[in-house]
């Protein structure tokens, strides 16, 4: 269940993985497996702005209901329609089809700030 | 330390997800708890339930002692039934709902895990008070307790006994099989036909030999694993209250619905008796009730939680108790306490989310899943 490498973490479980100029956000398969099913997702916004740190959106399992954070800043370019539309695609595919939000980073040297996968997998298991 | 029942190896080889459940490491899910719930709906599964307290009731003033504590009548109880019932206090407040077994000679009590030393204190407290001949013993460790419950289940003991498919709901039969005593109750908490069973702690494991097989992927396995998480859903569809939820002691038995489990008249009886709380409910049943406990039903797909507020429009009219996004029915569910003005069915409600935000939905009829129909 180790995180994946090619990517860094915030300690409430939102991964970060750079491809070209984009970032893509999405939930850990420890954060899914945590929260059991999901059965809803809900983005705060589907384009603009957003700061680290910032609530981009809520997420709700059978058992609780969590916000989700960007670890950067950036403006939204795509928004995973399909996961909002079925939620479960989360607990299928956390690490992949499960991405939730994908942004263009004002500064993506800002990552360097969050998690990596080694730090992240010592905080879930501590 | 948390305490662990007989199954719980067995639980960790078929990959459980543990919780505290009031001091007990309970399996909360095997993997999916949607699909654990639908199992149980559409064929079956086996819930550990060892952590709730068994209290074995013994000795001549044994009937007194629980026609003084329990709401509801037992005298007239027929050996090998079960009743539930409410333990209330002197204000009428539920201080536990329980199952009560009469057997031949003594009584079982069933208490919720969260209550157990509280119930077997207050059973102590009035067997003094009263100067009763009473031998309580609390079973709970000696014993372990599952529940098999779905459709599929009663095909699935038909195999091993004739005679349990042929027991009638709430009552119960005591079973040897092989070399184990079990005591076998066509009872259950989720909605469906099924039955619990109480065994001894050290046949556990002999009892999982008897019943449970090797998972085979994709071949449905009627006794399989379910835990604590699909049972509350289960029961929130069926409409039963789960202590700490519907049922506290700020809340009598009268506005939880549960009048059918409280005979306010048992004292005039032939061996009748006073119980604990009688003067308390009588009084509420006459001033007439303020609050109800209603079912919900929700637009959209995003779930009520424990504690939000129900408003009619913006005025507060009652809390949500417990709530989850139905996975038999599609949408969000819940039962709330609200005031008798805003009880009736059909009536325009919203609840309050962690965020500020508000989800439109309306009183229904409880409950909402009805087995075999609706």
């Amino acid at each position: 269940m180790a995180a994946k490498e090619d990517r860094r973490y915030l300690e409430s479980h939102e991964w970060h993985k750079l491809d070209g100029d984009v970032v893509s956000i999405g939930i850990s398969r420890f954060a899914v497996d945590e929260l059991t099913d999901i059965t809803y997702l809900e983005l705060s916004q589907d384009s603009g702005e957003i700061a680290a740190g910032q609530a981009i959106g809520e997420i709700e399992s059978v058992k609780t209901t969590s916000e989700l954070y960007s670890g950067i800043d950036g403006e939204i370019v795509a928004v995973n329609t399909a996961a909002i539309e079925s939620p479960e695609i989360l607990n299928d595919d956390p690490w992949d089809q499960g991405w939730i939000i994908k942004i263009k980073p004002s500064d993506p040297a800002q990552l360097e700030n969050l998690l990596s996968a080694a730090d992240y997998d010592a905080k879930c298991n501590g | 330390m948390l305490l662990q029942t007989p199954f719980y190896k067995f639980h960790v080889s078929r990959g459980a997800k543990f919780t505290d459940f009031a001091g007990w490491e309970m399996p909360l899910s095997f993997g999916s708890v949607i699909a654990e719930h639908q199992q149980i709906r559409q064929h079956g599964g086996m819930f550990d339930v060892s952590h709730m307290g068994r209290f074995k009731i013994a000795g001549r003033h044994s009937r007194r002692l629980l026609e003084r504590v329990l709401t509801r009548r037992v005298t007239d109880m027929e050996e090998k039934t079960c009743r539930y019932a409410l333990v209330c206090n002197e204000q009428g407040g539920i201080m536990d709902d329980v199952l009560v077994y009469r057997f031949s000679g003594y009584w079982m009590l069933v208490v919720n895990a969260s209550n157990r030393s509280k119930i077997y204190t207050h059973l102590q407290a009035v067997i003094e008070q009263n100067k009763m001949v009473v031998k309580l013993s609390d079973q709970t460790q000696s014993t372990a307790m599952v529940a098999l419950q779905g459709p599929g289940i009663m095909e699935k003991i038909g195999q091993f006994s004739r005679e349990v498919p042929t027991l009638k709901r709430y009552s119960f039969c005591e079973k040897n099989l092989l070399i184990l005593k079990m005591t076998i109750s066509r009872t259950g908490y989720t909605g469906e036909d099924g039955v619990e069973i109480i065994m001894g702690a050290a046949m556990a494991d002999k009892a999982l030999k008897l019943l449970v097989r090797e998972p085979v992927e994709g071949q449905v396995d009627v006794m399989g694993s379910c835990g604590l998480a699909a049972r509350d859903t289960l029961r929130l569809e069926a409409a039963m209250p789960l202590y700490g939820h519907e049922l506290t002691e700020e809340i009598d038995p009268l506005t939880a619905g549960l009048s059918f489990a409280v005979n306010l008249d048992k004292d005039q009886e032939d061996r009748g008796e006073p119980f604990v709380g009688q003067d308390a409910l009588k009084q509420i049943a006459a001033a007439g009730l303020k609050q109800k406990r209603v079912g919900l039903q929700f637009e959209g797909k995003r779930t009520p939680r424990q504690g939000g507020l129900v408003r009619q429009g913006d005025t507060e009219v009652g809390y949500v108790t417990s709530g989850c996004l139905s996975p038999t029915l599609g949408y969000p569910i819940a039962m709330a306490y609200v005031a008798v003005e805003q009880a009736e069915t059909g009536t325009a409600l919203s609840v309050d989310l962690s965020n500020g935000k508000r989800i439109e939905g309306q009183v229904v009829p409880l409950p909402f899943y009805k087995s075999g129909g609706k």
